[in-house]
């Protein structure tokens, strides 16, 4: 069982569906003792980053999500919740996040390129993994989103898309992954990202 | 690298996909959910939902259809149509949708803009506008399905969509839509070099290059209905149209 974190921030049902297509039963829910039941963690997430936090603080979520994380247990952010597993980010202001990976989320800013950074971009492989396993050059996923994640260490990306920097797709850090595209809604390559990450946790 | 995104467009009334020319003469075509999947099965990047009727008759839109959208596609997916409160956003994000799309309702209460791109994010936030041109060489904002005359500067208002917290504007030609003849690339144009967020191209395609040329001005986006419908351009050649004119698409 995949536990999606309910933590009223837009839809999670599409999450859930995609899910369903590659054979993962989800459970929305915002239970500490779901999430420490369940196989892996879904972290999704639209809107803006204090307000997610700030929900994470009020239900409760942070000291159950760092323990499972501590535990090994596999955590996924999507979009938003990508985000969130950095450090801090510097949207309307600056903010504290989860700290799971090493870095900030920081405003797309070159001069020319429309924001968001909306519609399918391609993935460019950064380091071999499991997850981009069947990915080629020619897989395009679905993007929104006007922050983007500037790690640490380069190396804890697996797949980035070109916007007019290497914007971090697909990351990777011991047990928390995060993908900044919405899988459950990139078409056959989003049902293949989502078969890789059951292929992972199973 | 980011590709430009060809949107088939399903007006839906009463639950059956049609489409009109220039607003009038509605014929029937299809099933909305089977042509969601259809479209989605050939290619095409997003689709939009426009509930035709909502806007004047004041009914809810078609939650169940959105519902079942949901269920059938992998790609995104907008609603429009009869939105004009933030609970409406509300109820069409819950049952699956990712975009909403406001006309009317916005240019008759622009906070609406604002707030709602507060409360679920700009990603959601389309700003759609019924644009027809003047004499005095601008156009004007129409609303109520092409049928009242604001008066207001369609430039403007795309402007100041974008300041209030649109995340991406909709650009309906009047003037071209339905008469197949190519979209309207002045507007495409001017608003595409103003705007910082992206723009859907709407109204006036009848061939391939109609596509190509108002991509090349500036636009993200192309949306069209009647030439998919009839399968007078499959989006499969189109694509692979785009390609060979070396404009970026997602080919499946």
């Amino acid at each position: 069982m995949i536990a999606i974190v309910d933590y009223d921030v837009g839809n999670l049902k599409n999450v859930y569906t995609a899910l369903g297509d590659v054979g993962l039963s989800g459970t929305i829910t915002r239970d500490k003792k779901v999430l420490d039941a369940a196989d892996a963690i879904i972290l999704p997430g639209v809107g803006a980053f204090s307000d997610a936090m700030d929900n994470l603080r009020k239900f409760d979520l942070i000291d159950a999500l760092n323990d499972n994380v501590k535990k090994g247990k596999i955590l996924m952010g999507i979009c938003l919740g990508m985000q969130l597993l950095f450090d801090k980010s510097y949207e309307d202001g600056e903010f504290s996040g989860l700290s799971y990976i090493p870095g900030e989320i920081v405003k797309f800013d070159a001069p020319g390129i429309k924001i968001p950074h909306m519609g399918w971009n391609n993935l460019v492989i950064n380091r071999d993994s499991p997850l981009v396993k069947n990915i080629g050059p020619e897989d395009y996923v679905y993007f929104v989103h006007s922050y983007y994640a500037n790690p640490e260490n380069f190396d804890d990306v697996v797949a980035y898309a070109e916007y007019s920097v290497k914007v971090p797709a697909i990351v990777k850090k011991d047990n928390v992954i995060g993908m900044q595209f919405h899988p459950e809604k990139s078409s056959n390559v989003g049902f293949q990202l989502l078969t890789n990450f059951k292929e992972m946790i199973s | 690298m980011l590709t430009k995104r060809i949107i088939p467009c399903l007006d839906v009334d009463h639950g059956r996909v049609v489409k009109g020319k220039k607003f009038q003469n509605i014929q029937d075509v299809a099933d909305p959910v089977e042509l969601g999947r259809y479209y989605s099965d050939q290619g095409a990047d997003e689709l939009v939902f426009y509930d035709i009727t909502a806007s004047y008759e004041d009914r809810d839109i078609f939650i169940h259809i959105v519902e079942k959208v949901a269920e059938a596609i992998r790609i995104p997916f907008t609603i429009g149509g009869g939105i004009s409160k933030v609970e409406d956003f509300r109820k069409v994000l819950m049952a699956g949708a990712d975009k909403v799309s406001v006309n009317s309702s916005a240019v008759k209460n622009p906070q609406l803009i604002r707030e709602a791109a507060l409360r679920f994010g700009a990603q959601c936030v389309v700003l759609s506008i019924d644009a027809k041109r003047n004499n005095r060489g601008s156009w004007d904002v129409y609303v109520k399905g092409g049928r009242e005359n604001t008066g207001i500067d369609a430039i403007e208002w795309a402007k100041q969509g974008q300041d209030l917290g649109a995340g991406e504007i909709c650009i309906n030609s009047i003037d071209t839509d339905g008469v197949k003849k190519g979209y309207d690339l002045e507007l495409n144009q001017k608003l595409s070099s103003l705007l910082t967020i992206p723009i859907i191209a709407s109204g006036g395609a009848g061939k391939m290059e109609d596509f190509a040329e108002v991509l090349k001005v500036g636009a993200d986006a192309a949306l069209a209905a009647s030439v998919f419908h009839y399968k007078e351009i499959p989006i499969v050649d189109l694509k692979n149209y785009l390609h060979d004119q070396q404009i970026p698409v997602r080919r499946v």
